[in-house]
């Protein structure tokens, strides 16, 4: 399957007002520039989707830190992505608990729904497919993520419902990319 | 389901968490109020130490204790500083006892959090909170505001010539930053590996200051031991350690949930009378006592009491006190290969017996797994359990892996 198309590469490397202006705001409650590096990475991922190249490089100048020690802190987090996502990111929980509940029939009618398997993004941009370790509802395994929506006590048919009743929602709005 | 039976939970609302007028209505920030007027920071930290509390992030160390290596200025230069950080990463497989306090009461653990600085001498904290964790993150930025207009934290809160200031971090999701100097690492804005201890953080941790990194659960004690006292305290478990823990089951049990019983109440209490036992048709085979990183417990232990010394003597370890229950319908090594394979995954990459030795033993167990497995595979799996135990890797990840 190919990375959604849909979304805008940003070839320039600065960021946007609205972005110095978020950034900044962090930098005014912390001890040092490189301590916004987690909000600053996740406030432009906010507005873009996902962390291209050319954003990694404009933060790290923004926060005068070499390029290689934002890369290392950017690869390091899962909710952090390094490549173009779709609208909808799915995070489906493969630890224990819902290892023990059954989460693999899930994962199995989620992956033949969408016709896409982990790391993956549905032709029509709609939905990528991550795994995710305990999502801390162990008590509602198997348990699922979908933007920042959690989603428990799934079936292999009620999370198809799911996923169309996703689907459903008014496609414009930018669910999937508001980490 | 009182002030006094259930301290930490009775408040919990999940639907629609207390507004700061209402859990002030039900006894909330008496604690803190008693805690600045009545005690001094000193004093403030006897108390704790002599309440008995010990830490509820897994490793049960004495709170107070762990206060007091914090170095005590009667004047700080500017550049230096205490601080006190609320771990609320909870990312331990099988554990969400910290997401029902989160989410249920954030206002408890401010309050929390306004005595553990008061006492320690910290004018500046983080919470530092899992990624995953939005609808907490929500709702404690709502409560933040409300503590902030109300004076509960700034400049000389409530009149007492106290200054506080409270920040929420949100991570991105990784295991290790909930190990406190990966933590301290991460709060730095740096890759999130561990650091080498000692030195211990409250003597050189945030930013080489001195700080303090208390779990979720251990700070939420703290507004009960100042308003109710000591001796209510350890009137819970007058056999064992003090106070209430927030006990968890998941796995297939009947009613999978979280309860708050006195500490040291017996595993088979939590698995039978809260959990309803095993769902219909199922046997229990074993279980890990507190998270993915505790060792199995079998049957037989079903009457030992759910505390750090009791469970360290059947053979396992408390930790966060969430019970991941094991039927007999579900293969042990399917279960042990999809614990390895979470740690191999989260391993931060920096010991080479945690970062090689981890994925080799997941090799090892999907070969026995489809019946491939050969005799030395097992010795095998015990000599890399032995290059992964405690002392030889930087933090306790790869231990508790094996
Ligand atoms: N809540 C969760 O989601 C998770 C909890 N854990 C738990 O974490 C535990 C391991 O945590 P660690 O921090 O590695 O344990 P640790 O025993 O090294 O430290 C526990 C606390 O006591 C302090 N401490 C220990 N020895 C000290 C000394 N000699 N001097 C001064 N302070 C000292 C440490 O600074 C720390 O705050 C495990 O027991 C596991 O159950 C592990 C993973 C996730
Ligand atoms: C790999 C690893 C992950 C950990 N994750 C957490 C966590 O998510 N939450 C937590 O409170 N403690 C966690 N801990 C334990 C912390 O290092 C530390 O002991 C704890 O925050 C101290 O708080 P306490 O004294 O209040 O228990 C982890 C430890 C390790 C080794
Ligand atoms: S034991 Fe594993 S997780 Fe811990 S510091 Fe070493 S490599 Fe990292
Ligand atoms: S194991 Fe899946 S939510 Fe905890």
């Amino acid at each position: 399957m190919t990375h959604s198309q849909q979304i805008p590469i940003t070839q320039v490397d600065t960021l946007s007002a609205a972005e110095y202006e978020e950034i900044d705001h962090e930098l005014t409650l912390l001890e040092t520039r490189q301590a916004a590096s987690i909000e600053a990475l996740k406030i432009v991922q906010r507005h873009r989707g996902w962390i291209s190249d050319q954003s990694l490089k404009a933060i790290a100048d923004y926060l005068q830190i070499p390029v290689a020690d934002l890369e290392g802190v950017a690869t390091f987090y899962n909710l952090i992505y390094r490549q173009p996502v779709g609208k909808h990111v799915i995070h489906v929980c493969n630890s224990v608990a819902c290892h023990l509940c059954g989460y693999d029939e899930v994962l199995r009618a989620i992956k033949q729904h969408l016709q896409i398997d982990y790391g993956e993004t549905t032709a029509d941009g709609n939905f990528t497919l991550l795994s995710n370790a305990c999502l801390g509802g162990c008590d509602k395994a198997p348990v699922l993520m979908i933007g920042k929506e959690h989603h428990g006590n799934l079936t292999s048919t009620s999370v198809i419902d799911l996923l169309n009743s996703v689907q459903g929602e008014n496609l414009g709005e930018q669910e999937g990319s508001k980490q | 389901m009182t002030a006094l039976s259930h301290p930490l939970t009775y408040q919990v609302n999940l639907t629609s968490p207390k507004t700061l007028s209402a859990y002030c209505d039900d006894g909330g920030y008496q604690g803190a109020r008693i805690a600045l007027t009545q005690f001094s920071p000193e004093q403030a930290v006897e108390q704790v130490k002599a309440s008995g509390l010990k830490g509820r992030g897994g490793a049960g160390f004495p709170t107070g204790m762990k206060w007091s290596f914090v170095p005590r200025k009667a004047t700080k230069t500017e550049n230096e500083n205490t601080y006190l950080v609320c771990n609320a990463d909870e990312m331990e497989p099988g554990t969400f006892k910290d997401r029902l306090l989160l989410e249920g009461v954030p206002h408890q653990l401010i309050e929390a959090m306004v005595i553990a600085a008061y006492a320690i001498g910290a004018n500046k904290g983080y919470i530092f909170l899992r990624g995953e964790y939005h609808l907490a993150a929500q709702r404690i930025t709502h409560a933040l505001n409300e503590a902030k207009t109300a004076n509960w934290l700034g400049d000389n809160i409530q009149g007492t010539g106290f200054n506080f200031e409270l920040h929420l971090h949100t991570s991105a999701g990784r295991y290790i930053c909930g190990e406190e100097t990966a933590l301290i690492n991460a709060l730095e804005g740096k890759r999130a590996n561990p650091r080498a201890k000692p030195p211990f953080p409250q003597v050189a941790g945030l930013f080489g200051q001195p700080t303090i990194v208390n779990n979720v659960e251990t700070l939420c004690n703290l507004p009960h031991i100042f308003r109710h006292g000591i001796e209510w305290y350890q009137s819970h478990a007058p056999e064992s350690d003090a106070g209430t823990k927030i006990y968890g089951a998941c796995g297939r049990v009947a009613k999978p949930g979280l309860w708050e019983l006195p500490m040291g109440a017996p595993i088979g209490k939590v698995l039978n009378d809260c959990a309803g036992g095993m769902q219909s048709g199922l046997k229990l085979k074993g279980l890990l006592p507190g998270g993915a990183s505790t060792d199995f417990l079998l049957p037989q232990h079903l009457d030992v009491p759910m505390d750090y010394d009791h469970v360290a003597k059947a053979g396992s370890r408390l930790g966060t006190g969430g019970l991941i229950v094991l039927d007999d319908k579900q293969c042990p090594v399917a279960m042990v290969l999809n614990l390895l394979r979470f740690f191999a995954q989260e391993s931060c990459g920096w010991c080479t017996p945690c970062r090689d030795g981890t994925p080799w033993a997941v090799q090892l167990l999907e070969k026995i797994e489809q019946g491939k497995g050969q005799l030395a595979d097992i010795d095998e799996l015990y000599r890399l359990c032995d290059f992964m135990w405690i002392g030889k890797t930087h933090c306790a990840l790869a231990p508790g892996a094996v």
